[in-house]
């Protein structure tokens, strides 16, 4: 039997190996095949029919109340020009002084939630005890929006940094914690029986059953909380910051300099993304077990 | 058998029991009664340190807010008065306009992103560029946009669902089995058919879903919008503007009242939505 | 298809090769006398497994067959530990596993379960997956357990595959793999839970010969579930018959086709005769369950 590296060679009409591709090589081969269909060019006439409707309500007609809102042009040339009239642009300190205070917040933030939030769960969802006596008061305090901790945020964390990531850092500390022990819960018993047979110690099947087969449903989480982290950082920043892209949009509306505004909230758009595709690429990373096992299955 | 007599392994006793012996025999709800009992009373002992030790003894965190018995007594106090309940009723209009108009928009948008592959490809991607942007990044630009406040509020408490919304009804529409729709069409159904019995129902479960996530965000948004726009300059506050004028206002114990309240109302609506599940989906019930 | 020894041919026509008691120099000789099992979970009694008693000698091959959600499962999961017996008692090699004053058996490697839908962990490798058990045991090292789990697949017809991750391989290799990984521990006993429920025909034939041959090498005693009577004549060497919920013992059979057995052997008169003698008793049992129209115990 050829091994598997070999297997996956096939030779072509004129009996050349051919190698699968991998890697860089994958992708390319990907992008080539999908110009082939008509999606990419749909695609991109969606972005620009999109873009072309926001520049004819706010640039093109010149609309009642449309005015009022920066088009499309007026940002790009902002965006890009060294000595924007409104104060920020990619050639600003300004500029990228915003993303970094507000990407340092959401790391700690994240971080410190995932860091509480994932062992919590693992405890939660394993030890039926254990959640009977932690369950009930994370549901009281659950329903409450984090935007109405805001006050009480503010008097228990002194200075603008600490009472800004408190409220991200409690956003995504529910939702991770849910996650890991519902990642928990849905193992199917089977794993921990046959763990029990082959004499693992409770240990052991805390480091080998819980863990990795909570992991999928970690990441889900991690995903959502990330998202759920910027959206109370824009949130807190806007009511008590100082400083980070939310204040930023804030700031621009107060001053009445609508471009940097837009700006905002492009960037944080993006930013935004950027990072829940980066816990993606870890969680893919981490569990090359469920990746090809979802490739097997075609997804 | 009968030789086999000891108390764990012996002939069992048939007992049939109600179901509040049943739930009163249940540990995990008593552990439950327990855990909230201990953190009311390390909530009320952590806050009220620094009275009975004196100022140098303020703990830290717990010690600076307020103890749960003042508030409870702030919460008698402020039940019968209007104006807390007008905060609700304001409060609950905007949410359920947002939230409304959300589904309304976004039930069928997102079933049309999935039944039809050239509208997906072209209306997809501008949504998915739009989407990482928080809903409450929207408040100025919405502000500016808007004639009136409320206006602005309604409309970015319909961006922070809708997209949620949109997103699980996709999601859960292309989810659905195939070998449903084929046997379907194997049985005669028409194009219609096919829709409104089994792509409709099917995603039901997936609108739930989403309707749920996306009333929490709705509150979320609410009270967000209503802190920032100042909601009460006009036509009325609303529980965020509650909070926010009790804070001002210096008065903590209202503050949570007015989290307590939120927390509430928000629990309310979702069960709401729990229920209305339950109703449309008999076939659920079983799981 | 004679895939095991050249000897096939000799033992032919002597007597039953594996008679009871001398199969295993391990032992693993499993007796349950009146075992009882009642699910109360919504204070709805339902009694799974009524007064049932069988004995199984070390070595032999013992095949349960009955209809589905009889409660077959409820006495293999007695037997491995996972739940509680209501009444009775099991012993292994004359040990009491469960029984009066010990409503539940200890989990233990001497007692090896191959579920169902199959439970090799999906997060580790084949290779990490029967190296495991000795690991954390500590009854090798890492690298001893490693060597002796390739080896092991090698030996089973798979050791190539040993850095897959179970969901890139097909189900028959995953159950192979399993096999491997219970029989690495040494079990006493082996019990299968309906392992190969969920395969065609074709890999099932394949599976059973992979089975056969692995129990010539091993004779390990095997405690197997299922509802395939063709599998059960095949692989057993006797075979009981349970009645539907409550289940209980109705009839055993014993199979005197011998062993080393090949696919010939499906087609022998003898075969046949027997086929008709089980599917009767079972028939009339899967009416009984039809009718009930139970849903199944999980």
């Amino acid at each position: 039997m050829a091994s598997t590296a070999q297997s996956e060679n096939k030779t072509d009409t004129n009996g050349r190996v051919m190698t699968a591709p991998t890697g860089f090589a994958l992708v390319w081969y990907r992008i080539k095949e999908s110009l082939t269909t008509p999606r990419p060019y749909l695609m991109l006439l969606g972005i620009l029919m999109w873009l072309f409707l926001y520049w004819l309500l706010c640039e093109g007609l010149r609309l009642d109340r449309f005015d009022k809102i920066p088009g499309p042009i007026a940002v790009a040339k902002e965006w890009f020009s060294p000595t924007p009239f409104q104060g920020i642009s990619l050639f600003t300190e300004d500029y990228y002084n915003n993303i970094y205070v507000s990407c340092r917040r959401i790391l700690i933030a994240f971080g410190l939630a995932t860091g509480i939030g994932v062992p919590l769960g693992l405890f939660m969802g394993w030890s039926k005890k254990f959640k009977d006596y932690t369950f009930p008061i994370l549901e009281i305090l659950r329903p409450i929006p984090i935007l109405a901790w805001v006050p009480l945020a503010i008097l228990m964390f002194p200075g603008f940094e600490a009472p800004v990531i408190f409220l991200a850092t409690l956003a995504s500390l529910f939702v991770t914690t849910l996650n890991t022990m519902l990642g928990v819960q849905s193992i199917d018993e089977s794993y921990f029986r046959a763990a029990g047979c082959l004499g693992s110690s409770n240990w052991d099947i805390f480091k080998n059953v819980v863990v990795p087969g909570a992991l999928p449903y970690v990441f889900t989480g991690l995903q959502i909380s990330i998202g759920v982290a910027w959206f109370s950082l824009v949130a807190a920043e806007m009511v008590s910051g100082d400083h980070g892209l939310g204040y930023l949009i804030v700031d621009s509306y107060m001053n009445n300099v609508t471009v940097p505004m837009v700006i905002g909230m492009i960037t944080l758009g993006f930013v935004g993304w950027f990072t829940s595709v980066l816990v993606r690429i870890v969680g893919n990373w981490l569990m090359q077990w469920h990746v090809k096992a979802l490739a097997q299955q075609g997804r | 058998m009968a030789n086999v007599a000891h108390s764990e392994t012996s002939t069992p006793v048939v007992r049939r029991r109600s179901a509040v012996q049943k739930m009163l025999e249940n540990p995990s709800m008593w552990r439950g009664i327990v855990a909230i009992i201990l953190f009311m009373v390390f909530w009320e002992v952590g806050a009220r340190f620094d009275e009975w030790f004196g100022k140098e003894w303020t703990l830290p965190f717990v010690g600076l807010i307020p103890p749960p018995t003042d508030v409870f007594a702030a919460w008698l106090e402020i039940i019968p008065k209007a104006g807390y309940w007008d905060s609700w009723i304001q409060s609950f209009k905007r949410v359920l306009t947002g939230f409304g108009v959300a589904m309304i928009l976004g039930i069928p948008f997102g079933l049309a992103l999935a039944v039809n592959k050239y509208f997906r490809d072209i209306f997809f991607p501008p949504f998915e560029i739009l989407r990482p942007i928080p809903p409450l990044a929207w408040v100025p630009a919405s502000l500016i946009f808007w004639p009136t406040n409320e206006m602005s509020i309604a409309f970015v408490t319909f961006l922070g669902a809708f997209f949620t919304i949109v997103i699980n009804v996709l999601g859960g529409a292309r989810t659905i089995d195939v070998r449903y729709l084929r046997s379907a069409q194997s049985m005669g159904a028409s194009q219609w058919d096919l829709f409104s019995k089994i792509i409709f129902p099917g995603t039901l479960p997936s609108i739930f879903t989403g309707a749920a996530v996306g009333m929490g965000i709705t509150w979320e948004v609410v009270l967000a919008a209503e802190m920032i726009s100042g909601g009460g300059t006009q036509g009325g506050g609303g529980l965020g503007f509650f909070i926010w004028n009790s804070y001002m206002g210096g008065s903590l114990t209202q503050v949570v009242v007015g989290m307590i309240s939120i927390g509430i109302a928000g629990y309310i609506s979702s069960s709401a939505i729990r229920w209305l599940g339950d109703v449309m989906m008999p076939w659920r019930r079983l799981f | 298809m004679n895939m095991t020894t050249p000897n096939a041919t000799m033992k032919q026509n002597s007597a039953p090769i594996v008679s009871p008691g001398n199969g295993s120099p391990m032992g693993g000789a499993l007796s349950i006398k009146n075992l009882t099992k009642i699910y109360d979970p919504e204070g709805v009694n339902v009694c799974a497994v009524d007064d049932c008693s069988m004995e199984i000698a070390a070595g032999e091959v013992c095949m349960i067959v009955g209809p589905s959600g009889c409660g077959k499962t409820t006495l293999l999961n007695a037997i491995a530990g996972f739940h509680s017996i209501t009444s009775g008692e099991i012993r292994l090699d004359g040990d009491l596993l469960c029984g009066p004053g010990k409503p539940k058996a200890e989990q233990g490697a001497d007692r090896m379960v191959v579920f169902q839908n199959g439970a090799l962990f999906p997060w580790k490798t084949l290779a990490e997956n029967v190296a495991y058990g000795p690991i954390v045991q500590k009854r090798m090292s890492k690298s001893e357990a490693n060597d002796k789990a390739e080896h092991m697949l090698a030996e089973a017809g798979i050791g190539e595959f040993c850095s897959k991750y179970p969901g890139e391989v097909s189900s028959g290799m995953a159950r192979r793999a399993e096999i491997v990984r219970a029989l690495i521990n040494e079990p006493k006993v082996l019990l299968l839970d309906e392992p190969y429920r969920a395969m065609d025909a074709l890999t099932k034939s394949i599976m059973h010969e992979s089975l056969l041959e692995t129990y010539d090498r091993t004779k390990v005693t095997i405690f197997f579930i299922t509802h395939d009577l063709e599998e059960a004549i095949f692989l057993g060497d006797k075979v009981h018959i349970v009645t539907t919920r409550p289940c209980s013992l109705k009839k055993t059979v014993d199979v005197n086709i011998p062993r080393p057995r090949t696919y010939e052997s499906l087609s022998s008169e003898e075969f046949r005769t027997l086929m008709e003698e089980v599917n009767e008793a079972v028939h009339e049992e899967a009416v009984k369950a039809f009718q009930a129209g139970e849903r199944e115990l999980a």
